[in-house]
């Protein structure tokens, strides 16, 4: 089970297609889209973000992330009339930005309070790569990418997803730039594309195991066809 | 003097045809600043509500105003929904079983502190909250003058709202659709601190 996901937009089309984009990164992630008014005009409807809260809701709880201005009142007012208030809760994130990482998260099994952050957390990324990673007595190994579409944002999630619960501090660097490997936008930022060498470096209790993963995902070309 | 269920229902039917009889100017206001929506919106909840009391009015005047909430909420939409949604909501729950002069203060402070809980608004954004500050500063006042009544109550919170929403003209806006427009949006008179002033001023004759 995984914490659900609820898309709060004036337009079904925006919502719909914002959970398409994060279903790919996210394939067991509930992720119900709510926008627009039944009538299929601009608008946020109350009953059908109700309606969504409590079809995302699978026990885990549920994330809301809205668009603009009057989504969020709509988003609040449902969370506050469920039966329990306390099974959702908004996310003060950017729509787009928030919704993938708070998708990539769930997807890893995070708390809702952990997705909550990490939706939080899309507004500012933090993109430098943890200090762990820095030093000379880092276990650290160099990779060619060989899929088609380098280190963008399936194959970055992927990355992100398969590194959660491995106790390790792990970071991508490409040349100059060091990305935090737990980070899905952070890895997307580094630009990394086909043919490109990379060093994934790790720092912790199984900072070798973090590596093996990283390698085995590089290798299978992240499960690309 | 207390105000019964039937009596709160007769004030909203009041205030949805001054909705209604307002439907084009709160357009037109929301329209200059906005996207032009509001007095639609508004005049679609407040028929709904109509309707429901068509088909039962419900016992006590807080379960009269929570049928007024939720209905708003699935209605009107926009922002005004939540807002308006809330401000019912939460002076249903304010008000109770028995409405007399207290409760209707304690109705209207409870609204005003629910929409600034869901607008987040704060007096000067040329908003709603710019209408029901001064209205529940008036009604508290009158509310503590001997031999006051309900109509006297909600006459003084209805005559500070107006005042209240004029004052909205020079400001410049600092929450909603209308901040995005910054300074272009002085010397438009706020559309949703219109409504709240008609609101007000058609539960104000309904008490008389």
């Amino acid at each position: 089970m995984t914490v659900g996901l609820v898309l709060v937009s004036h337009s079904g089309k925006l919502a719909e297609g914002l959970a398409e984009v994060a279903e790919q990164m996210a394939p067991d992630v509930l992720i119900v889209p709510a926008g627009g008014l039944p009538e299929g005009t601009i608008g946020t409807d109350y009953d059908r973000v109700v309606a969504a809260v409590q079809r995302a809701d699978r026990g885990d709880g549920v994330v809301l992330l809205y668009d603009l201005g009057s989504a969020q009142m709509t988003a609040e007012l449902a969370v506050e009339s469920l039966p329990d208030p306390e099974a959702a809760v908004v996310a003060d994130a950017p729509f787009v930005e928030g919704t993938v990482a708070a998708a990539v998260a769930a997807q890893g099994g995070a708390s809702r309070a952990d997705v909550l952050a990490a939706a939080a957390a899309a507004g500012a990324p933090d993109l430098a790569a943890p200090t762990a990673t820095r030093g000379a007595d880092v276990d650290r190994v160099e990779l060619v990418l060989h899929n088609e579409v380098g280190l963008h944002a399936r194959p970055a999630a992927v990355m992100a997803r398969a590194l959660v619960g491995v106790e390790a501090d792990v970071s991508v660097a490409l040349g100059e730039q060091e990305a935090d490997a737990h980070s899905v936008l952070a890895l997307m930022s580094l630009g990394a594309r086909k043919g490109d060498r990379i060093e994934v470096r790790a720092r912790g209790a199984q900072a070798t195991q973090a590596l093996d993963v990283v390698r085995k995902l590089v290798e299978e070309n992240f499960g690309e066809a | 003097m207390s105000c019964t269920a039937s009596g709160v229902a007769d004030a909203l039917r009041a205030a949805a045809a001054v909705v209604a009889e307002h439907r084009v100017e709160l357009i037109e206001l929301d329209r200059a600043i906005g996207d032009g929506d509001h007095g639609e919106n508004m005049n679609r909840g407040f028929t709904a509500i109509v309707s429901a009391l068509d088909t039962a009015v419900p016992e006590t005047p807080g379960a009269v105003l929570k049928l007024a909430a939720t209905t708003l909420i699935s209605k009107v939409g926009g922002a005004a929904g939540p807002l308006y949604g809330t401000a019912f909501l939460r002076a249903s729950t304010a008000v109770g079983s028995e409405l007399d002069t207290a409760a209707v203060v304690a109705g209207l402070r409870a609204a005003l502190e629910g929409v600034q809980a869901r607008g987040k608004a704060v007096e000067g954004d040329k908003t709603m909250v710019d209408a029901l500050i001064p209205a529940v500063a008036a009604a508290e006042q009158a509310a503590g003058t001997e031999g006051a009544d309900i109509a006297a109550v909600l006459s003084a919170a209805a005559d500070a709202a107006a005042k209240g929403a004029e004052s909205t003209v020079d400001l410049v806006a600092r929450k909603g659709r209308a901040s995005y427009l910054g300074e272009r949006s002085a010397g438009h008179l706020d559309p949703g601190a219109r409504s709240t002033a008609l609101l007000l001023g058609s539960f104000a004759r309904a008490a008389r």
